[in-house]
This record gives C-alpha cells, structure tokens and sequence, in this order.
C-alpha cells in the first residue's frame, strides 16, 4: 500500500476532508482523551486520596473526644468529613500532563488543529471535574460507613459533591497557569505550596470560633473557610441558603482569579508559540 | 487555492533583539515540493512555525492555502498537515488513540475513523503495534507514525521540519519515497526543511537556501550547482591556501577559485580537462599537495561560495533550529 492510496483511499474524499468540528465536540475529545490517560497515571490520584482518608480517620481520633466534651451534640466525624474531601480534590488536575504535553511536542500538535484552544484547556477541566466527583467516593463511602448521615438528603449529598468538584476547578486553575506559563514540572508541582495555607489557615480542624488571634483573622479571609461552612451545613444542618451562597461566592471569586491568570498564560504561551 | 500555495512577503520574527527571521520572502507554488536548507540555527523552524500558526510573525505577511496565518488561522489548519522537528507524540497514548483523536479533530465523522486508522497504520507498517502505547515505539516508529497522523485528513499542503535528522539511512530512504509519492501521485504541496544537502537535491524541485534568517539563494539543486560551475576540483595543501588562488584562476578553463583554509575551490567547466594544468600550477608553486579531487558541484559548494563556510550538521538531533 503506498502512501497515495492510504491519503486518497477508497473513503470518499469528503469524508476526510477537515471541517470545525464544533466547541463542544473538541472539549469532549479533549476531556476523552484526559479521562483515558487517568488510569495510565495512577501516582496522579493515589496519593491524594491515601492523605484524605489517613487525616480523616487519625483527626477524628486524636481530636473527637476533645471536641466533644466541648459541646453537647457536637459530630466531629459530620464536621471533619468536608475537610476530607476538600484534602482529597485540591489541586487534583492534568496540568503535569500538560506540561508533559508541551515538553513532548504534543500540545503543537493540538495547536495546528482547527480546534479552537479554549477547548483544549477546558476538554481538560472537564475531565479534572469527573476526577475530582470520582475522588469524592471513597471519602463519602468511608464517612458513612463510620455514621456520617446528611441533613441535607440525597440531593444534599449531589451538592455536596458538586461544591467540592466546583472547588477543585476553581484551585486547578493555578496549576494550569504555572504550566502554560513556565513548562516546567518541578515548577508545577511546587504549585501544591498553594494547598497548604488554602487548606489550613482555617477551620480545617476546630470551629472558626475556636481559633484565636492572627489565625481567626487569616481565616476571614480564607475562601475555603467560607467553603467548609456550606458544605458543612448539608451534612449537620441541611440547606442552609446563606452559607451554600457564601461558598458558591467563595469558589467563585477564587475561580475568577485563578482562571483568569490561566487563560492569560494560554494566550501568552500562543503568542510566544 | 490561489496558484501560490505559500507565500511569504518581509516575513521577520524576532526573539527579543534576536532576529531569527528575516524578511524572508517565498513564492511557492500547488505541488511542489520546497527545500528550506541551512545549518542550525538558520531560522528553518522559525519559519516553519510561523507557516504552521504556531508562531506570530512580528512583521510582514504570510498566506497559506490562500489565507493569511495571523488573521485566518483556523482556515490555514483546516488546509495543513505538519510533522515538526521533534516527533509530537503522547507516549501514553496508544498509536490507534492518537491517530482517531486527530481524526476527531479536524472533524471527520466518526464512522470513517476506524477504517482511516487501520489504512494509516498499515502504510507505516504499525498495525500489529497500533495497540500498543507510544512510549514502546523505536524512533523510526516514532517518526512513522508522526508522519502519518499529520496525513489523517489530508492536507493540501505539508510541512516536514527535518524529517529524517536522526533516522537511520534504511528509514531515511523510505521517508524520502513517501514524501516522492504524496507529491507525485496527490500533487501534495511539500515544504521541507533540512540540513542534508542530499535530501534536498534528491527530493525538492526548488530549494531555499538560509543563513541566517536570511535566503541566500533560490533556485532548483541543478540551477543552484550549475552557478559555481560544471565541476569542482578541490585541492587541500598544507598551509593557507590564499596565495595559491590568483595563479590557478588564470589557468585557461578556471571560472573561479576560493580559498577556505587550507582548501582550494577551483570551478570550471570542464573538470577533466582542467585538472592536469592545475596540478602543474600548484606543483611550480612548491607547496606540498595532500589531496586533489575532481567532483560535480553539491549545494554544500553553494551554500560555501554564498555564505564562506559548510554546512553543518547536527546528526545527534539535539540541538534545536530557530
């Protein structure tokens, strides 16, 4: 078979000629193909996971029966449980295999698609959002399993769900923006720096009441402290409209800035080529 | 389609006050098959990635396929194939995967996909390896399979950015045949870049020589040779070489002489007959003679003559061209 045959073969000529394809047909081309290198890059989602159930099942331990006595009626499995999740999906993202993309080549090889480049970034956000829904089972699997019962219900327990997977596309911005701007891995997995003051200069392990001087301060300004407070009152206190606004906003504002300095990086980096 | 399939006019990029192209200007026409020759560093990849859409130019215009590529785009996409220098693959992917994402790319139906994967795998001879993940593929089978997935939706016009730097000369001879077939038997446009001055002069029906960010020369390999003469002999002596060149271009028959170190450029018209004079005019010039050679002009004695050194070549695939 010679190359002519292969390139004109006996499908007809319009069947392979190029054509736009449509927005969403390339996301979730993208997204597919992000999905599908998932189970290929296991060490991406393992770890992560492993820390949110260790912390979730060593805090309820250490801390349980002092948080307990402080207060009657006080679940502290119920109230460690969103700090599991949000340990397990932050910073959950393709962006080192987007890295690996533009050291490879590949991302060229996406870019001289007719494709628009948008959908390349989001074909992988999408498929960071499935991630981050999958990573949220074992956690919720393990806390019902030790009594965790939502107030909110079913329902209560999809917006749970929906808020955590919301958060980690809001923080997976920054991952993406590093990589787009540096294409460099070691700089992309420094970016987990960014996990450690979201995740704990607040009311990650004791009630925001509890905290005391420059860390209660901090903490206002925290937008996961705003976070775990909605996604904290499905499960004790069922839908409580102010706090699920206050963490819709939270992840909001975040997600406008770290979205915005990432499609900044991928217009930087076209531009640059 | 406009007859031109690439056209470039004051075509300048530049990296900070590097100016890596420079104004380079190109006529290409539908089907044939263009040579962009020079060492590293000429700004072959610069241009090329600028015709491919992956680069801004910083001035002057270029239109491919009939659109311009800083305000068409997408419409240059939807005409181009490229294989760039470095093979871009993922090496988790499987060979199938890649070759049906491109597929869904560039927009062919679905239904197509699978028998279109199967016929560009048997051209590469990948079939039995298409299953497997990229990662387990030779470089030859890399660079195949590179190939072949910017022919998925077969493009008008192809860009080959060094396509044979480091393959071995078995793979090097079948990229060359494929390159021969696509443009004979589809009218392919092909614009390639390379280093090897045989590449070029085997495969290209004109070639661009660049140096610099700058062409130097155009023309076919037979009219870029024949302007330093029908013949070359080439003598190496010990010493410079440089006094040698008045007495030997008064010699009947010499059209012109350069001296580069120690070696000796005499072209002529008729090599044969020239030799023997100049071998007794360099020996009453008393210096000692290591070699003389009498060989047709290659594009390397082009390339000498324009820019007063060799091409050189980088065979270990390591260095990047701008």
């Amino acid at each position: 078979m010679s190359v002519a045959d292969v390139v004109a073969p006996t499908t007809s000529s319009d069947a392979l000629r190029a054509r736009p394809a449509g927005f969403l047909h390339d996301v979730s081309a993208i997204a597919g193909r992000a999905l599908r290198a998932v189970p290929r890059d296991l060490e991406a989602v393992t770890p992560p996971i492993f820390i949110a159930l260790f912390f979730f099942v060593v805090n309820i331990a250490t801390l349980q029966r002092l948080t307990q006595s402080a207060g009657a009626g006080f679940d502290y499995k119920a109230f460690e449980m969103p700090t599991a999740i949000l340990l397990g999906v932050t910073g959950i993202s393709r962006a080192p295999a987007l890295v690996l993309d533009i050291q490879d080549g590949y991302l060229d090889r996406l870019l001289m698609t007719p494709i628009r480049r948008l959908s390349i970034l989001l074909g992988h956000m999408v498929a960071d959002v499935a991630v981050a829904i999958g990573l949220t089972v074992p956690i919720l699997a393990l806390g019902f399993a030790i009594g965790v019962r939502f107030e909110g219900g079913p329902l209560g327990v999809l917006a749970f769900i929906l808020l955590a997977a919301l958060w980690s596309l809001a923080f997976s911005g920054f991952g993406y923006a590093i990589a787009l701007k540096t294409g460099n891995p070691a700089a992309v997995n420094s970016s987990f720096l960014l996990f450690f003051p979201f995740l704990f200069l607040t009311s990650s392990y004791v009630p925001r009441s509890q905290l005391s001087g420059w860390l209660h301060t901090v903490a206002a300004f925290n937008p996961v402290t705003y976070l775990l407070d909605g996604l904290r009152s499905l499960v004790s206190q069922g839908w409580q409209w102010g706090e699920l606004g206050k963490a819709v906003l939270a992840i909001a504002v975040l997600g406008a800035i770290s979205m915005s300095m990432c499609f900044a990086a991928l217009r930087g980096r076209t531009r640059r080529g | 389609m406009s007859d031109a399939a690439i056209r470039t006019e004051d075509l300048v990029r530049t990296f900070d006050d590097f100016i890596a192209v420079d104004k380079v200007d190109l006529d290409i026409t539908e089907g044939e098959i263009y040579g962009f020759l020079g060492p590293n560093g000429a700004g072959k990849t610069t241009t090329v990635r600028m015709l491919c859409t992956l680069l801004t130019p910083t001035s002057g215009s270029a239109m491919v396929a009939g659109y311009d590529v800083g305000s068409r785009p997408g419409d240059v996409r939807l005409h181009i194939g490229a294989a760039l220098q470095d093979a871009a693959l993922d090496p988790k992917q499987t060979g199938r995967e890649l070759l049906r994402l491109q597929g869904l790319l560039y927009g062919l139906p679905k239904s197509a996909l699978p028998k279109r994967v199967e016929e560009l795998g048997e051209l590469i001879d990948l079939t039995d390896a298409l299953d497997r993940p990229i990662s387990t593929y030779s470089g030859g089978m890399k660079r195949r399979l590179d190939l072949v997935a910017a022919l998925v939706h077969n493009p008008e016009i192809l860009f080959l950015d060094e396509p044979t730097t480091g393959l071995d000369p078995v793979s090097r001879a079948t990229v060359w045949q494929e390159v021969r077939r696509l443009n004979h038997e589809l009218g392919m446009t092909i614009f390639l870049t390379t280093q090897y001055l045989e590449e070029a002069d085997e495969l290209c029906d004109r070639v661009g020589i660049i140096n610099q960010g700058r062409i130097v020369a155009e023309g076919s390999p037979d009219e870029l040779k024949r302007s330093v003469g029908a013949d070359i002999i080439v003598a190496r002596v010990d010493g410079d070489a440089a006094p040698l060149c008045p007495i030997l271009a008064a010699l009947d028959g010499v059209q012109s002489v350069e001296a580069h170190g120690n070696e000796l450029l005499i072209a002529t018209d008729n090599g044969s007959a020239a030799i023997s004079p100049v071998a007794v005019a360099l020996n009453g010039c008393a210096v000692a003679v290591r070699d003389l050679t009498l060989r047709t002009p290659t594009l390397d004695d082009v390339f000498l003559e324009l820019t007063g050194s060799h091409i050189e070549r980088d065979d270990t695939n390591q260095e990047t061209d701008r």
